[in-house]
């Protein structure tokens, strides 16, 4: 029994960390701007293609490149050609509608993340892609567990850009910034902070991670398809709101919660099918006695 | 003495009311000048359009020599311009010390990257940043509260404080607004004698919009007179001090 929950609790922390990655996303945008980047998902999904594009084509190229190899070359290049197409959304449909009610971004970011979709479909097309096996899987056995060494990568490296992110965010002028803007963004510029660069740089860090998380869940669970951002994109949000949407940590902690609901779901449910039920619920619940979420901060004034 | 700052008709409208109209006034390398009015005259109209919070429309300011009439505040901050505000704009819930760390970020010179891998540039720069806040905490005798969120202190620690993260940017001119809002006055007094020795200490130029008349008059070199948008008198304190356009924006007509 506790073996079972010990490892229930190691899956979860797995696929938590990918929630966390994505819903930090949804937060920094938020936190920066008071809007809900809708295409985030997407952009997840468009950052796990690429790094399997840049994984199946160094595979292709060198059969026997060292793996390691593939894999860093792999998140790097998704992370740099992702943070790029962050940005470019950002210049392209939203900055445009920073003056235009809120309603028009949201709008206009949902309409982005359809148009991300159906991209993909287009060149792709909808048959699901197998994501190459860049990490070992072959598991290993410690004190009755079964722990892979996938596992322990994607928790090591999600833990790892989260810790530098949270430093960045906390520690940094550029942060002070970024959470400067999300408390009273018209004297910011005042301090001599560019804004505009600021939120470019929000954007492509937040997309960065996104397709972090991305190539990890394409080794964790390696079928793609161009919707499957929507779902994931979709916990992740929860998982943002959950901890409380603005907030750093907060957005962490929600992932790792996340992991925890879709891993214990099928363990006291009769199937994993109620986990959309579950999540949601918790949504809800959580909105109606907490609505800032966990570690969120009621707004007191905005000026 | 070479011109600082030099504002030339300019103009503001909200909609259909006027509120700033053909303003002029050079302020001159080192100078305290002052711009007195009543409340709705103008003055913070002028600050906002100084620092390019508002478009400027019609009229043109340069600062030393340079146009700067369409320049985003960040530029203009960069270049040498910091300011105070009239109601306490701190950043409620970052501590004392980030506040005015803050206040240096035209001042930083490192990359996003070599934030991220903490390259030793990165680290002298928030080193020697952290130190100059400290000092600056230090000398304005609020040291005790780097820690604390902004929002917990006492008003007249947030005025000093807003001083503070003007200051830490380096400016040659500093606008300060209203700094004696709220204050009594020995207050008013200690103020005054803060702002003569920052002046010094610093090597800034000044200029202040006040609403109390005694302030100004005790500190400026230079006093301009606003009402309704318009300049109404400009001259040495003394003169102004007795001039019958003045009195009357001030007292009211005689009947």
């Amino acid at each position: 029994m506790l073996q079972l929950l010990a490892q229930n609790v190691l899956n979860a922390l797995q696929l938590g960390s990918v929630y966390a990655l994505i819903a930090l996303g949804y937060t920094m945008v938020y936190g920066i701007l008071t809007m809900i980047n809708f295409a985030h998902g997407d952009i997840f999904m468009v950052g796990c293609y690429l790094s399997l594009a840049a994984a199946a084509f160094l595979l292709g190229w060198q059969a026997n490149l060292p793996l390691p190899l593939v894999f860093t070359a792999a998140l790097l290049f998704s992370m740099v050609l992702t943070a790029l197409l962050g940005v470019t959304i950002e210049r392209l449909a939203y900055r445009p509608l920073r003056q235009a009610p809120r309603v028009s971004a949201v709008i206009t970011a949902l309409g982005v993340g359809l148009f991300l979709e159906n991209f993909t479909l287009a060149i792709l097309g909808p048959e699901p892609r197998q994501f190459p096996s860049l990490i070992a899987m072959t598991p290993w056995e410690v004190a009755g567990l079964t722990v892979t060494p996938l596992q322990i990568l994607i928790v090591l490296l999600a833990g790892a850009l989260m810790v530098l992110l949270d430093l960045l965010v906390r520690r940094t002028l550029l942060g002070m910034a970024m959470r400067a803007i999300s408390y009273n963004r018209p004297i910011v510029p005042l301090m001599g902070v560019p804004v505009d660069r600021v939120i470019s740089i929000t954007f492509a860090i937040g997309s960065a991670i996104a397709a972090a998380g991305g190539l990890l869940y394409g080794l964790a669970y390696p079928v793609l398809d161009p919707y499957m951002g929507i779902r994931i994109g979709w916990w992740a949000f929860i998982a943002a709101v959950v901890g409380g949407i603005g907030n750093i940590r907060g957005a962490m902690l929600g992932g790792y919660l996340l992991g925890i609901v879709e891993v214990f779901t099928p363990v006291f449910l009769p199937s994993s099918t109620y986990r959309d039920f579950v999540a949601f619920s918790l949504l809800l619940l959580l909105l109606v006695f907490k609505p800032t979420g966990l570690l969120g901060r009621p707004v007191f004034e905005r000026v | 003495m070479r011109q600082i700052l030099e504002i030339i008709d300019l103009s503001h409208n909200f909609g259909g009311l006027r509120a700033v109209s053909d303003f002029s006034l050079t302020v001159g390398e080192g100078e305290l000048v002052g711009v007195i009015g009543p409340n709705g005259a103008g003055k913070t109209t002028i600050f906002n359009l100084i620092t390019g919070v508002f478009r400027i429309a019609q009229g043109r300011i340069l600062y030393q020599g340079e146009d700067i009439t369409q320049w985003l505040s960040n530029r203009i901050t960069a270049a040498g311009i910091a300011r105070t505000f009239q109601n306490i704009r701190l950043f409620k819930d970052l501590t004392v010390l980030d506040n005015v760390r803050l206040g240096a970020f035209s001042r930083h010179r490192y990359s996003l990257m070599e934030s991220l891998w903490r390259s030793s540039n990165f680290r002298e720069q928030e080193e020697r940043l952290t130190r100059r806040a400290y000092e600056l905490l230090e000398r304005f005798q609020v040291a005790h509260y780097a820690g604390v969120p902004a929002r917990n202190l006492p008003y007249g620690e947030q005025r000093r404080i807003e001083i503070a993260r003007a200051l830490i940017s380096q400016p040659r001119l500093l606008l300060l607004d209203e700094p004696a809002a709220g204050m009594n006055h020995a207050e008013a007094e200690e103020l005054i004698r803060l702002i003569r020795e920052l002046k010094e200490e610093f090597s800034l130029t000044i200029l202040l919009i006040e609403h109390q008349m005694r302030v100004v008059l005790n500190l400026c070199q230079r006093v301009t007179v606003l009402d309704f948008g318009e300049t109404i008198a400009s001259g040495p304190p003394q003169e102004i001090h007795h001039h019958p356009a003045v009195l009357e924006a001030y007292l009211g007509r005689d009947i």
